[in-house]
């Protein structure tokens, strides 16, 4: 029995350092269980299209992509991060959803020395004191979307808010972001158990009692699809306007339009992409993702699709050569490859400095739910940590 | 020597031979579950000895595994980045005191309570307490809360360097090894005894003159603080600690391989958690939906095998006792 | 102090407080009578709510989706009864808490591969989607009244099906003489097999009715049925007046927990602190309150008396 193991793991260890040479390997970590699967099935999906796309290769390389499951846990996540870089030895371990996975797991790819690139998690640590040099972000940093929201609370004259969101490292960097930028009074905050709290009850009677002109929240995932309908049930739209960040995305809005929740339409968020943005990459992001799986792809969806083309163009830069780190990371930081947000660059932290939208929800053009830009928030927008990150 | 202490040694043997040859030949991973496996291997065995030995089901000892985790995590962290310079600190034997006394501390004052009821109140008194370390922990902001809390430098022992995967996995094993020898030892004294006794009938022996509830309360402590020594080990190994540990749904996991492998046995609970993790990692390669086989067989092995792989193995081998 | 938020807020617990007691007393009967330790019975909770929100597009209307998806839950019940549960009576109650624990991972995959991670959002009628304004700023969505209702008018049936009828007074004889009802020629396994059913139905309705309100989602089990036992537990096992009174206390601890613990907290430590906290207390608490009634009385408020 002992024998037997030795040599079949003897054996298959022989035969991944043969296949190694030609393909370059990337690790995939997102959320395939529980029902924040949702998000993770999402990005599984751009992935696989941006492949599609690609022929299959970087290069050329073929790509050996490796989907790991985070289980929505911390711990789990490092677990299948750690399996990713020791067992598989992947060149890069892109993904993570979450920031508190995010933050659990990154020591795990940078001490053996591979790159990390967040598809959406931007816990404000990796921007600012943690940045490190192979730490790429395709998504943005926490602070920032809220931010464009706060500004545009201060546009439309808004004097005071209550902000409810939930008790984890996104949601606290969502209330510092959002606090940043508005120029009113913050009357009151709650933060939520996360992920099990999905009745607000307490929390919107709350909200309602403090007189405050607006209702900031953050509801990433099912809790989002959650809060809105009771938002909706506790008849506060006239009285207590909701401003929210992630909290409806095109995940959650065909569940909406087959429940006939029309609340949602009119609804607006602040994001740095939106499927109506012009240029050829999104276009064909957007009409082929439809094409392949009938939905409308959600923003995690499009940073995914950016991850697996800025991992591209660095392979490419090297021209296959993946033993080079400075070249490719020189290739990562200048940003050049078709990005579905259009052009943007990055800061000294490896954080992308953007673009923020205001979206709104709409009914499109063929009656599906989906969302539309209303105008831009900021151009060219950096995160507030980047002054803490030694990198210059 | 019988067929069970044949089993057990030999199974000893591998895991004293086999990680770290996987370690050599480049299969850091295989390491790395092994590790995972010894250490909550010796969660098992602490939970064995009462739920096993003792008749006590408790529903809630992941708590001590946290408990022991945060032992490392905390003074590491103050040690880091400041503040309570009471507790700031890398020194090993300091955390390791720290993970087994407030182990102890907190089986004492929660086995004084729980062993005040009995059967599915036991049960689920003990899961409320773990439930409620559980949220303690929750509520710490300071030290990440929901977020969990990163360990950057491991303890500092004399003589052991825990960086190096071969002297972490050597440490575990070795403490594998007397934490299933003291089990053993107790098992066969006099306290153990009265301990087996306790789970069989309680009037009994109180009525042969025993304070049953100070021989309950005794394991159940001891049983806590050799658990709590495995968080430290853990919070080692993983560098990553997060209330998560101690749900009631990772208490539920330390039972299934008590059960699986067979409760009241010396090797039992480590061929319960060889498998269950072994299993976890086959099941969850194949599959995103793997815990559905994976809960089949939990299902199967409570209705259908009775005394776990152990009692398998005596009913194979039953003849040579 | 705001009166009107505190009156809200005690209906908001309850809300939660009768929820609570629809998963509990399913709980309650199945351990109290067939002496069963069920930790599915969360999964079950789920299922209804699964099976409830896909009627509810397929009828178009809830409510008649509800009354049909009961008796689907019920078969599901019994059909877990029949394949697994009844297997286990024999056995210990670590052997019950290791096979539903199994049960649980089954049941919430299956609802994975069956209805996708995505949930559902279910649509209520228009008449039950607005608000009810009880008194000047005191408004209460009109759905949270409905389960308020539901969860008395389950409560009060459950009183009358126990105390006054032939099925309850079986239920009651087959809890503390076994054998003596299967004298009278009843069949006990199927007793049993009701009982196990009945339980379902009502965790099944509890899911039904948090539906609308949370969407159905894969794994919302997994936390009720933690509290569903704590009430139990702090009520007496098998003690439906118990059950009640023991949802209805932790409903308002948990809701007035998070509606007030973060002010008071704030009395003592920042404002960012008392924020992290207090959601973290407000469910210690819980457990806090299990531990000092089980120290003070190790059965529980309302042992019953039988056995």
């Amino acid at each position: 029995m002992k024998k037997l193991i030795t040599a079949t793991i003897a054996a298959t260890l022989l035969a991944s350092t043969a296949l190694q040479a030609a393909e370059v390997k990337i690790g995939f970590v997102t959320t395939l269980t529980t029902g924040a699967a949702v998000i993770g099935k999402d990005q599984q999906n751009a992935v696989n299209l941006a492949i599609k796309h690609m022929g299959g290769k970087m290069g050329a390389l073929d790509i050996n992509l490796i989907f790991a499951d985070d289980g929505f846990k911390p711990e789990t996540g490092k677990q299948a991060t750690d399996k990713l870089v020791k067992q598989d030895d992947v060149n890069f371990v892109a993904g993570y959803i979450w920031s508190h996975v995010l933050l659990a797991s990154r020591k795990s790819v940078l001490d053996a020395g591979k790159f990390l690139i967040s598809a959406n998690a931007g816990p404000s640590p990796v921007a600012g004191k943690l940045c490190h040099e192979n730490f790429f972000s395709s998504s943005w940093q926490n602070d920032q979307t809220p931010m464009a929201m706060g500004e545009v609370l201060n546009q439309k004259g808004v004097k005071s808010i209550y902000v409810i969101a939930p008790n984890y490292a996104a949601g606290k960097n969502m209330v510092a972001g959002v606090k940043r930028t508005f120029k009113g009074k913050i009357i009151g905050t709650d933060m939520t158990k996360w992920p099990s709290q999905l009745d607000f009850s307490a929390e919107l009677a709350k909200a309602k009692a403090s007189g405050a002109e607006g209702l900031f929240v953050f509801y990433p995932g099912k809790a989002g699809g959650a809060f809105m309908k009771q938002y909706q049930q506790a008849g506060l739209k006239a009285t207590l306007p909701l401003y929210t960040t992630f909290t409806v995305d095109a995940l959650s809005l065909p569940k909406f339009q087959a429940a006939k929740f029309n609340d949602v339409l009119g609804s607006q968020f602040t994001q740095q992409w939106d499927p109506t943005l012009d240029n050829e990459q999104n276009k064909r992001f957007v009409a082929d993702f439809r094409k392949e799986y009938g939905t409308y792809p959600s923003f995690y969806a499009a940073q995914a699709y950016d991850a697996i083309f800025l991992i591209k163009s660095a392979v490419e830069a090297v021209k296959g050569d993946l033993k080079n780190m400075d070249g490719m990371r020189a290739a990562m930081k200048s940003a050049n490859y078709p990005s579905v947000r259009g052009k943007y660059t990055y800061g000294n932290n490896h954080m992308p400095i953007q673009n923020f939208y205001l979206r709104e929800v709409i009914a499109g053009a063929d009656g599906a739910w989906t969302t539309k830009v209303v105008k831009t928030v900021y151009e060219g927008h950096q995160d507030p940590y980047a002054k803490d990150c030694a990198m210059k | 020597m019988n067929t069970i202490g044949k089993i057990t040694i030999a199974g000893m043997l591998i895991l004293a031979i086999v990680p770290p040859v996987l370690l050599l030949s480049g299969q850091a991973f295989y390491m790395d579950l092994a590790t995972r496996l010894v250490i909550l291997g010796i969660g098992a065995v602490s939970l064995n000895l009462i739920l096993g030995f003792g008749g006590m089901v408790s529903f809630g000892h992941a708590a001590f595994i946290g408990l022991g985790a945060y032992a490392v995590g905390i003074p590491a962290y103050h040690a880091t980045y400041g503040e309570f310079e009471m507790v700031a600190s890398y020194n090993g034997l300091l955390h390791i005191a720290l993970a087994v006394g407030f182990s102890a501390l907190f089986a004492l004052i929660t086995g004084a309570i729980s062993l005040r009821t009995k059967g599915v109140y036991f049960i689920m008194i003990t899961m409320a307490f773990g439930q409620m370390a559980y949220y303690f922990f929750l509520s710490l902001d300071i030290y990440g809360g929901d977020d969990g809390l990163t360990i950057d430098v491991r303890s500092e022992l004399p003589l052991i360097n825990l960086d190096s995967p071969m002297q972490l996995y050597g440490l575990s094993y070795v403490s594998l090894a007397v934490a299933m020898y003291l089990v053993h030892r107790m098992v066969n004294s006099r306290f153990g005894m009265v301990l087996q006794g306790t789970k069989g009938n309680v009037e009994r022996m109180a009525t042969l003159g025993y304070n049953t509830y100070y021989y309950q309360l005794l394991a159940y402590v001891i049983s806590g603080a050799m658990c709590g020594y495995a968080g430290f080990l853990l919070g080692n190994f993983t560098t990553f600690i997060s209330p998560d540990m101690m749900h009631w749904t990772r208490s539920g996991e330390l039972m299934f391989m008590v059960i699986l492998g067979g409760a009241s046995t010396a090797l039992g609970p480590i061929l319960g958690s060889s498998l269950f993790i072994l299993l976890e990692e086959i099941l969850s390669s194949f599959t995103i939906y793997w815990h559905l086989p994976f809960g089949l067989l939990l299902i199967l092995v409570v209705l259908f095998i009775r005394g776990g792989i152990m009692g398998l193995f005596k009913n194979m081998g039953g003849s040579s006792k | 102090m705001d009166y009107t938020l505190l009156f809200v807020q005690v209906i908001n617990g309850v809300q939660l407080g009768l929820l609570l007691f629809l998963v509990a007393s399913g709980l309650t009967l199945v351990f109290g009578i067939l002496d069963f330790v069920n930790l599915a019975h969360g999964s079950i909770y789920m299922i209804g709510a699964f099976i409830c929100a896909s009627l509810t597009f397929y009828l178009g209307n809830f409510l008649l989706a509800l009354l049909v998806a009961l008796p689907l839950t019920g078969l599901v019940g019994y059909a877990i009864e029949r394949f697994v549960a009844r297997k286990l009576y024999e056995k210990d109650h670590l052997d019950h808490v290791l096979g539903t624990f199994g049960l649980i991972l089954v049941l919430d995959t299956s609802a994975h591969l069956i209805w996708g991670p995505e949930g559902i959002s279910v649509p209520l009628p228009l008449w039950l989607d607005g608000q009810v304004e009880i008194f000047e700023g005191a408004v209460i969505p009109t759905f949270r009244l409905l389960i308020i209702a539901t969860g008395l008018g389950v409560a009060a049936g459950l009183v009358w099906l126990v105390n006054y009828t032939r099925l309850g007074m079986l239920i009651r004889a087959g809890a503390s003489n076994r054998t003596m009802v299967s004298a009278l020629g009843i069949d006990i396994k199927t007793l049993f097999a009701l009982v196990f059913a009945l339980g379902s139905m009502m965790a099944g309705l509890a899911g039904m009715l948090i539906s609308p309100i949370t969407e159905a989602s894969i794994g919302m089990g997994g936390e009720i049925i933690i509290t569903a036992f704590v009430v139990i537990i702090v009520g007496g096992i098998g003690s439906m007046k118990g059950a009640f009174i023991a949802a209805i206390i932790i409903g308002l601890i948990d809701t007035l927990g998070r509606a007030f613990l973060d002010s008071l907290f704030e009395l003592v430590m920042s404002e960012n602190a008392a924020e992290t906290a207090a959601p973290a207390v407000s469910a210690m608490m819980i457990y806090i309150l299990m531990a000092i009634i089980l120290a003070l009385r190790p059965q529980g408020l309302f042992p019953p008396k039988v056995r």
